[in-house]
């Protein structure tokens, strides 16, 4: 029998290392990879065609569902891009509040990310330490939209609602003891600013304890060491961002070159990588995370002292107080003319960008003057990345091409919208 | 208009002022709209030339403008339906541009700028996928979004939001079958467009 050297492989779309719904075509020489073809669009929804049908507000919730491990983000971007056809000044204190919860997400999607690298590579325990991090600040977000996942928080002018003075408690259950439930709400007692201090307080700790699992980890140096280097020249050729670009070695972060709303305010740093590798990038996105919880504390100082309001006065663009709904009639006729037409947003054309925890991701909005967007484009950091999947992995072998996706920070929701 | 995107007009004036039928100021955003058959030049002295080294392709997207502005009391007419759009950014200068240019209406077809940034990959399939806009030269214009073996491109105007076919399982050819779509359109909230200063807004 003939021996066979050049075949086909087929990777996914149910394969657990394919973060979701991924199909490779893989094209192998023995178990070197020669070209890798990434059959995209298993979870294609049409968002930006949906959303050309809804009212501009009603479309927030849609950008949850983008990448939905970093929910705020995207709605950042969405509400920047209409706030900036509006000419709309946001409240200081919402703008610290974005920021603060733009880092909350950001940590959010780092650990995600961490455990599921370090889960597709081999190692277990990285994954469980990450998910019990990552609960205390989905609490977070309940607490201040009540929704752990797809918040739907922030709103043209501002967000939703100021935060909560209480945080939720832990019940007495035939599961948790008297005991148990005082230990969970041992750090629950004040409010929502006390609860996430408490946690930045721990949070370095927590990130030393994973780098104790990884970093001088020989397996994990092994798996990553030089493996999918990328130079900066080819990185900006492909069109990386974000952690991706900073891991070759480009200082470039839009927080810091392009600051919006209170990010020219903070001080943090913002890490770089050398040789461009699996491991700088993972090094680069521990060190985010430290930075993260650095922003955090700054603005959790700020909005002790600042107390103001959290979302623009004009009735027209944000509904009013719910109290004031129930006797007076303006208030009324203001909140049911929003959520029957919404608002229009003059006619012309606008990009805004965040820093991303994946990387640039942007929204460029058409507006004919109508109360519906004419053209939404997303413009998914995820997107980019994957497409640089088959260079990266071309000459390596096939086990490299999980580490390779763990690298990459993938996730469906915003790659195929 | 700040000063600064004014000097980079400027510059993109002097190098290829040939080719940009028009300079647009927005929202702190500058637009070039430029020939359609000098897409490649364009796009190369952009990348290439130090004043600009626009190093980034940040995003190409397909607008159909079949549409715009029909119901507006302004007058927002656009030379042609299909426009490709193209977001670039200049991490050495710290700078963003947006580029614009018209495609036909029967054969939209554009140079693809693969070649310049290799990046333009995906997002020209994107765009010939989503409005069936040509890329000429793109080495492999496949479908990328849309299921294998799909017709029609989804985002142009006169596709219909519920689309043209749905797919279920049929117990007794043990199979999944296409059918023409079951359920009707509707709108929920209707479109408008209010006159400017409505409701005591100045914008």
């Amino acid at each position: 029998m003939a021996e066979i050297h050049n075949y086909t492989l087929n990777f996914g779309p149910q394969h657990p290392a394919a973060h979701g719904v991924l199909r490779l075509v893989l094209e192998m020489d023995g178990e070197v990879i020669e070209r890798a073809d990434p059959h995209i669009g298993l979870l294609h929804r049409a968002t930006e065609k949906l959303a050309e049908s809804k009212p501009y507000n009603q479309s927030i919730g849609y950008m949850d569902r983008l990448d939905y491990v970093s929910m705020m983000c995207n709605e950042h971007s969405y509400v920047m891009a209409m706030e900036k056809l509006l000419g709309v000044e946001v409240p200081l204190r919402a703008q610290y509040i974005r920021v603060m919860f733009d880092e909350i997400t950001r940590i959010l999607n780092h650990l995600l990310w961490l455990g599921a690298h370090a889960l597709d590579v081999g190692a277990m325990t990285v994954f469980l330490y990450a998910f019990r991090e990552r609960e205390d600040l989905m609490d977070c977000y309940e607490a201040v939209s009540g929704a752990r996942l797809h918040a739907t928080y922030y709103r043209v002018g501002g967000v939703y609602r100021d935060l909560p003075k209480a945080m939720p408690q832990y019940k007495a259950s035939k599961w948790h003891s008297k005991r148990d439930v005082e230990r969970l709400n041992s750090n629950r007692s004040g409010t929502l600013l006390d609860f996430i201090e408490d946690f930045t307080r721990r949070f370095p700790s927590c990130v030393d304890e994973y780098e104790n699992l990884l970093t001088d980890n020989r397996i994990w140096k092994q798996r990553t060491v030089n493996i999918a280097v990328v130079t900066p020249e080819r990185a900006w050729q492909l069109g990386l961002t974000g952690p991706m670009l900073r891991g070759s070695g480009v200082e470039w972060d839009l927080r810091k070159k392009q600051p919006y709303e209170v990010y020219d305010k903070m001080d943090f740093d913002i890490p770089v990588g050398v040789t461009g590798d699996c491991y700088d990038r993972y090094l680069v996105r521990i060190e985010e995370m430290r930075q993260s919880n650095r922003i955090i504390r700054q603005c959790i100082k700020w909005l002790r002292r600042n107390p103001g309001p959290v979302i623009v006065e004009d009735h027209k663009i944000a509904p009013p107080n719910r109290v004031d709904m129930k006797g007076d009639m303006e208030s009324l006729i203001h909140h049911f003319k929003l959520c029957t037409e919404g608002f229009c947003i003059p006619a012309g054309e606008a990009y805004a960008a965040v820093e991303h925890p994946k990387g640039e991701f942007g929204i460029y909005l058409v507006s004919d003057g109508a109360n519906k967007p004419y053209r939404l484009k997303i413009r998914a950091p995820g997107f980019a990345h994957l497409s640089a999947l088959n260079e990266m992995v071309r000459g390596h072998m096939l086990a490299d091409v999980v580490a390779v996706m763990g690298t990459l920070d993938i996730v469906f929701g915003e790659i195929d919208r | 208009m700040t000063n600064e995107l004014q000097s980079l007009a400027a510059i993109i004036e002097e190098s290829i002022g040939d080719a940009i039928t028009n300079v647009i100021y927005s929202t702190d955003e500058l637009t070039i709209e430029f020939k359609r058959e000098d897409t490649i030049r364009v796009c190369e002295t952009l990348h290439d030339d130090t004043r600009l080294s626009f190093e980034q392709l940040i995003d190409v997207c397909g607008v159909d403008y079949l549409s715009y502005g029909e119901e507006s009391p302004r007058d927002l007419k656009r030379p042609a339906r299909f426009a490709v759009v193209y977001h670039l950014l200049s991490i050495k200068h710290n700078r963003r541009l947006r580029l614009r240019t018209y495609l036909d209406d029967d054969f939209p077809l554009v140079s693809s700028v693969i070649d310049v940034w290799n990046s333009a990959d995906w997002y020209e399939r994107e765009a010939f996928d989503m409005f069936g806009i040509i890329f000429e030269g793109h080495p492999d214009l496949r479908r990328i979004l849309t299921d294998y073996g799909f017709i029609g491109h989804p985002f142009r105007k006169d596709f219909p939001l519920i689309g043209h076919v749905e797919m279920r399982y049929d117990t007794e050819q043990k199979r999944v079958v296409y059918q023409p779509v079951s359920i009707e359109p509707r709108i929920l909230v209707p479109r408008v467009i209010r006159e400017e200063g409505f409701g005591g807004r100045d914008s």
